[in-house]
C-alpha cells in the first residue's frame, strides 16, 4: 500500500485567474517524486496542503493509514502535527540564529543533539555553525535549509524549488546532498523542479501537472518522448545549433556541461528548433568506455 | 536648588507607562498584522488618532469618562477603587492612550515585513505560535521594539495638554516635569524652569541619539 493517498481539490485564486487544482495520486514509501510543471499549476500549492500550511477546500491526505487531512471526517492536522521536512524556496532561516541554533530549535523536546551534530557533518556546515544565516552563500544557505528540515526526523520531505537560485555547479553539489539525504535517512521526498536536468536525475517517478491536473505519472523519460526508447544510455540535454552539411543535419547539443554533435536526417531536423529540450539516446551500439585519469 | 520630585514623578510615568504599554501594544500589533477583518481600518484608525488630535481632546473625553458622575468612572471607584482622575494612575493610562501609536506602528510594520515563510518554517519544525512569536519574530523585529520602547518613552516625557487636563498639578501625584516648568513660568522663577528644561533637554536628547546610533549601526551590519 501506498506510504501517502492524496486526493485533493481547491480553487486558488491567482493573478492569472481561477484554477481548480485537483490532484490525486499515491507515493510509496522511499520514492523520490519530481512536481513538474509550468508556473501557475499548482505544484507549490500541493506541497503546502501535504504540509499543512494551505487548507484544501476537500479531499484527503491519508499517510500510513492516518489521515491528515479529511474533509468528509473534518480532520485537518495542523503543520505542527504533521511535522513533516520542508525546504522553501527562500530557505526561510531564522536570521536571528546561528546555523547551529537553527538546526537546535528545530530539535523535539525530549531529542539529544546528537542528530544537529550529525547533520551539521554530512551537510558540511562544521566550520559555519557559529555564522548567521545573511553572512552564507546561497549554497550554504540551502544546506543548513535542508539540515534543518532533516532534524526531527521527518519521514515525508518536501523540497519546494530547492534549487532554483543557485548557478549550476552549486546546484549539481547540493543534488548530490539531497540525493545522499534521501537515501541515508529512508526518506520519501517529493521535489518541485523546473529543472529537466534535475528530474532526469534524482526522480524515481515525475508528476506533471498542467492547469492543476496530474496530466502525466510515470519515469522521468514520459515527458519528453511519446513512445519510451529502451536505449542502452540515453541522456537530455537542450539544442544548441542546428547546421546542414550536404544533405545531413548536425546537431549540437548541450548535456551537462558537454557539447555533444548529433547527425540527424532532414525530416528530424525539421522537427527541432534551438533551445528544445531532447533526448539523446544510442541502442544499437555499444559505448565506449575508458578510465580517464 | 531645585525640587527633584517632578523629574523623578516624570521618569516613573515614563517606564511604567512604556512597559505596560508594551504589553497592551504587542497583541495588538500581533493581530494588526495578521488579520484580515473588515473592522481593521477602524481599529488602525483609532491607534492613529493620537497623532493627529490636540492632547485636550482627549484629555476632555477621558475626564468625562473617568468621572465619578458617569457610569464608568462610578463603576471604576466603587467596584475597583480606582479613582482615576487627577491621580497617578489616571496619568498613566492616559499616558498609554496617547502613545499607543509610537509603540504600536513600529511592532506592526516589523510583523507584516517578516516573511511569512519564517513563521511557517517554524509550524512546520513543530513549534506553536507563541513559541514561534517569542525565539522567532520578536527577535528579528528588535530594532522596531527598541524604536516603540524608545518613541513611547520619549513622548511620555513630552505631555503636557493631557497631563494638565485630567492630572492637574499635585505636587507628588500628577506634577510632571512639563507641568512643573509651566508652572514656574507663570510665576516667573526663570532659572528654575531652566533647569527643568536643560534636563528633559539632554534626557531626550540622549536617548533619540541612542535609538539613532544603535538602529544605524544594526542596519550597517544586515545589510552589508
Amino acid at each position: 500500500m501506498a506510504l501517502i493517498q492524496i486526493d485533493l481539490q481547491k480553487t486558488l485564486h491567482g493573478a492569472g485567474g481561477d484554477l481548480s487544482l485537483d490532484i490525486s495520486t499515491g507515493i510509496d514509501a522511499g520514492e523520490f517524486i519530481c512536481l513538474y510543471g509550468a508556473s501557475g499549476t499548482g505544484k507549490t500549492s500541493t506541497l503546502r496542503m501535504v504540509a499543512g500550511l494551505m487548507r484544501p477546500d476537500q479531499g484527503n491526505i491519508i499517510v500510513n493509514g492516518t489521515p491528515w487531512y479529511s474533509s468528509s471526517d473534518s480532520i485537518n492536522w495542523k503543520p505542527q502535527q504533521r511535522a513533516v521536512g520542508y525546504v522553501f524556496q527562500d530557505y526561510a532561516l531564522f536570521p536571528n540564529m546561528t546555523v547551529k541554533e537553527n538546526l537546535n530549535y528545530a530539535l523535539s523536546k525530549q531529542q539529544s543533539q546528537s542528530m544537529v551534530t550529525e547533520l551539521l557533518e554530512v551537510m558540511d556546515l562544521i566550520d559555519l555553525q557559529h555564522r548567521k544565516p545573511n553572512t552564507l552563500s546561497g549554497g550554504q544557505q540551502q544546506r543548513t535549509a535542508l539540515a534543518r528540515a532533516l532534524v526531527n526526523k521527518p519521514q515525508l520531505l518536501l523540497l519546494d524549488e530547492p534549487l532554483s537560485a543557485l548557478d549550476p555547479q552549486m546546484r549539481s553539489a547540493l543534488q548530490d546532498y539531497i540525493i545522499q539525504m534521501h537515501k541515508s535517512y529512508g526518506l520519501t521526498t517529493i521535489m518541485v523542479t523546473h529543472d529537466i536536468g534535475e528530474i532526469f536525475k534524482m526522480a524515481d517517478r515525475v508528476l506533471e501537472l498542467a492547469d492543476g491536473k496530474i496530466k502525466q505519472s510515470g519515469p522521468p523519460t514520459i515527458l519528453f518522448s511519446s513512445q519510451s526508447v529502451s536505449g542502452k544510455f540515453q541522456f537530455t540535454g537542450e539544442v544548441l545549433s542546428i547546421v546542414k552539411e550536404d544533405i545531413i543535419y548536425i546537431i549540437s547539443v548541450l548535456i551537462g556541461n558537454n557539447m555533444v554533435k548529433v547527425v540527424a536526417d532532414e525530416k528530424e531536423a525539421s522537427q527541432l528548433a534551438v533551445g528544445d529540450k531532447v533526448l539523446v539516446a544510442s541502442k544499437a551500439f555499444n559505448p565506449l568506455i575508458r578510465k580517464l585519469h | 536648588m531645585i525640587e527633584w520630585s517632578p523629574i523623578i514623578l516624570t521618569f516613573q510615568l515614563a517606564l511604567i507607562t512604556t512597559v505596560l504599554l508594551f504589553l497592551a501594544s504587542v497583541p495588538l500589533a500581533y493581530w494588526l498584522s495578521r488579520t484580515n477583518s473588515k473592522i481593521k481600518p477602524v481599529i488602525e484608525t483609532l491607534v492613529s488618532m493620537p497623532l493627529v488630535l490636540p492632547p485636550t481632546v482627549i484629555g476632555f473625553y477621558l475626564l468625562v469618562a473617568l468621572s465619578p458622575r458617569n457610569q464608568f468612572g462610578a463603576f471604576l471607584s466603587q467596584y475597583l477603587g480606582l479613582e482615576l482622575l487627577f491621580s497617578f494612575e489616571g496619568l498613566v493610562l492616559a499616558s498609554i492612550i496617547y502613545s499607543l501609536p509610537f509603540m504600536v506602528h513600529p511592532i506592526q510594520s516589523g510583523l507584516t515585513l517578516l516573511p511569512d515563510s519564517i513563521r511557517e518554517a517554524s509550524f512546520v519544525l513543530g513549534k506553536s505560535r507563541i513559541t514561534t512569536f517569542l525565539k522567532v519574530e520578536l527577535p528579528n523585529i528588535k530594532n522596531n521594539v527598541l524604536t516603540g520602547l524608545v518613541l513611547s518613552f520619549a513622548h511620555t516625557i513630552g505631555e503636557f495638554g493631557l497631563v494638565l487636563m485630567i492630572g492637574g498639578n499635585i505636587p507628588d501625584e500628577t506634577r510632571v516635569a512639563s507641568i512643573a516648568i509651566y508652572d514656574e513660568v507663570e510665576a516667573l522663577n526663570y532659572s528654575t524652569a531652566n533647569t527643568y528644561s536643560m534636563i528633559l533637554f539632554a534626557v531626550t536628547f540622549i536617548i533619540l541619539l541612542g535609538v539613532y546610533f544603535i538602529n544605524g549601526k544594526n542596519l550597517n551590519k544586515t545589510w552589508r
